[in-house]
């Protein structure tokens, strides 16, 4: 175990160094601690049980940096924050386009000044840090934004925090972004995780989400890569008020080894919750979505639907697990994954898991795993679609069911194409 | 002149053999009424006439208009005009009802060589046909059958059979699950596709649904295959009667 520590240590000690610089040198060194002691995960750690990212990550790559003349094209009609390389970049972002009540600061900024509302939200023990990822996350920080939506504010245009990796050679990058929404507060939020370059890039990212009472956010997360030496850990940890409600969607385009961590404590009575999402992989990718929601108070509700689509010898992999702690009565709980295989060699593992501690509440969960159905392709073939779009239109539909509630009818038009061309890129 | 040939029809699922010779001939304009008891292989011979895998066709051709088709796709007989109204339309969630219409009447047009149809020209044959079946705009927005009555599913079939304008429409059980007033509705969408070059085979277990849509001929289908023929009569005298005359050894 000291060896396997010392060997990890070793690999990201002087990003840990150089990082230590920049500020927030405290928070950084115990969570360095932390990391240090565990190592990157391997497969005999239980959460990571079927991703093995220290095989992935057996040659750390240097730390991203900033580099000038790089066009990131605009997929969405948003107000666009743009963290390329790891570092914000204000001269790429729509800064003048945030309507009053809307405001942004640079993680890196608010770490080397020590801005101390910050400090505490990076520090509060609710952002997990029995993960060695996310603790590694927190050791190495580079840049990020932290927006802020005041109390009663409602902002209807999406706001994109768009995470890009264009580095011509093999980088890391470690990211943090902070929402902070206000009692009340309503908002869209797009988030994204791409690359431009088709070299082993290694991101590590985070997205932190503080809902105070009654603030409502719609969250779209979308991953994409474009080769299947790629390494991506995207974490959201999310905390919910009163009445709080987070509905938070995920597209994940799979290219090389991909882990999506959500980990949500509801801490407030009446809290909604969606979680939502569809994963398409192919060729040898491997994609992870493990999610741990905690109810800590009653009366509220969790909604977890997950959709795989796999191909070629691909895996995926989704683990949930709901928590219902002693006091949480009344909590409403529905968990449910389920993935279509494509082909012989694709493989799925579910592990769907429930924790109740109270006595009063409604849970389940259920998940699926097989061919498409013959009984749907049959009707449509029977309506005289022929076979290849009969199947694309189940694949699209299945997919699509991931998406139910999400309201923005720009953003069901942009799934609804992405999944399209997945599937056109498919190999006949 | 024949539009639908069946002839010697043997089929067998797995070790079994279901259909045992079956003949039938079915006109252009005709409604056939096939009525059997439970388990007697009706709705496997609407699957095979329409394609479904998973039966194995031991002897035997089926003709629509002179032509084999059971070495056609599902779809390719669509094509040709085979429509099967399922007894359980199955619910597809996440294909959006329009998509799937659009998909279905182009893929036809298309295996036709005709032109597709321009999206107001789809808008408005939709809006028409779902006017006279009681469609609901609301339905049409939801996803394929998805949450919806099983009245509402043999509407929403009904829908399409108006649509896709069959040279056969072969109705499964069509009357099962629905009560009087869906029954009506469903019929009338039905005779109103009557025509002379357009024929349909109306499999039932009740003399019920042969009140609202008037067969011109009625088969009697028993231990996989047709033991009498006759007209209209027949049906009535099977609800006097039963089944039980066909079910003997003796009869087979």
């Amino acid at each position: 175990m000291a060896q396997f520590a010392a060997s990890a240590g070793d690999a990201f000690a002087p990003m840990y160094e150089e990082m230590k610089l920049q500020g927030a040198a405290g928070l950084r060194t115990a969570a360095w601690e932390t990391f240090a002691a565990k190592g990157l995960p391997n497969r005999r750690v239980e959460s990571w049980h079927y991703t093995d990212l220290k095989a992935a990550l057996a040659r750390p790559a240097p730390l991203a940096i900033a580099r000038g003349g790089v066009e990131v094209a605009r997929t969405h009609d948003s107000i666009r924050l743009v963290v390329l390389d790891g570092a914000f970049r204000p001269e790429l972002s729509d800064l003048a386009a945030l309507p009053p009540g809307a405001t942004v600061q640079p993680l890196r900024e608010a770490l080397a000044q020590g801005t101390p509302g910050i400090m505490a939200l990076l520090a509060s023990d609710d952002v997990r840090t029995d993960d060695a990822t996310l603790s590694l996350n927190t050791a190495l920080m580079q840049d990020g934004v932290i927006l802020r939506i005041a109390d009663g504010v409602a902002i209807q245009r999406p706001i994109e925090v768009a995470g890009i990796q264009s580095s011509e050679e093999a980088r890391s990058s470690f990211t943090r972004s902070l929402v902070v929404m206000g009692k009340g507060a309503r908002a869209t939020i797009i988030e994204t995780a791409g690359v431009l370059t088709d070299v082993p890039s290694q991101d590590n990212q985070a997205l932190i989400i503080r809902l105070a009472p009654g603030a409502t956010l719609d969250l779209f997360t979308h991953a994409t890569g474009q080769c299947e030496t790629q390494t991506r850990v995207m974490s959201l940890v999310a905390h919910l008020d009163e009445s709080a409600s987070l509905s938070a969607f995920s597209l994940i385009e799979g290219a090389g080894l991909l882990r999506r961590q959500i980990f949500v404590r509801v801490d407030g009575e009446h809290a909604s919750l969606a979680l939502q999402g569809a994963t398409l992989t192919r060729g040898r990718d491997h994609a992870d979505v493990t999610l741990v929601v905690d109810h800590a108070m009653p009366n509220g509700q969790s909604r977890e639907r997950f959709r795989n689509i796999l191909d070629g010898s691909s895996a995926g992999v989704f683990q949930g697990k709901i928590i219902v702690r002693p006091g949480a009565q009344k909590t409403d709980g529905v968990m449910q994954s389920k993935a279509v295989l494509l082909s012989d060699g694709a493989t799925m593992n579910n592990k769907p898991e429930l924790e109740i501690f109270a006595d009063d509440v409604q849970c389940g969960h259920g998940a699926t795993c097989g061919r498409l159905d013959k009984d749907q392709l049959f009707y449509l073939m029977a309506r005289g679609v022929p076979r290849g779009e009969a199947e694309t239109l189940l694949i699209e539909g299945f997919a699509n069911e991931a998406f139910e509630g999400l309201g923005n009818e720009a953003l069901r038009g942009f799934i609804s194409a992405r999944v399209s061309q997945w599937m056109s890129g498919r190999a006949a | 002149m024949t539009m639908l040939e069946i002839r010697n029809l043997h089929v067998s699922v797995g070790d079994r053999e279901i259909l045992k010779g079956l003949t039938l001939t079915v006109k252009p304009g005709e409604v056939a009424a096939i009525m059997g008891p439970n388990g007697t292989g009706k709705s496997t011979l609407s699957y095979v006439i329409s394609g479904r895998e998973g039966y194995e066709i031991t002897e035997g051709e089926v003709l629509l208009d002179g032509e084999n088709i059971l070495d056609l796709e599902p779809h390719e007989r669509a094509a040709k005009g085979v429509f099967l109204a399922f007894q359980y339309p199955v619910e597809i969630p996440g294909v959006a009802t329009m998509i799937f219409l659009k998909a279905a009447m182009n893929a036809q047009r298309r295996a036709r060589g005709e032109e597709e149809l321009a999206t107001p020209d789809f808008m408005k044959r939709v809006k028409d046909a779902a006017a006279k079946l009681g469609v609901s705009q609301e339905m049409l927005k939801r996803p394929l059958n998805s949450g919806f009555s099983g009245g509402e599913k043999k509407r929403m079939d009904i829908l399409q059979m108006a649509l896709l304008q069959p040279r056969i429409g072969i109705l499964d059980e069509t009357d099962s699950g629905l009560d009087i007033d869906a029954l009506r509705v469903v019929s009338e969408g039905v005779n109103s596709l009557r025509a002379p070059d357009r024929a349909f085979l109306v499999i039932t277990h009740y003399q019920r649904l042969l009140d609202y849509i008037k067969p011109d001929t009625v088969h009697v289908m028993a231990q996989g295959i047709i033991q009498r023929s006759g007209g209209p009569e027949l049906a009535l005298e099977l609800e006097k009667h039963g089944y039980q005359d066909y079910l003997s050894e003796e009869a087979a």
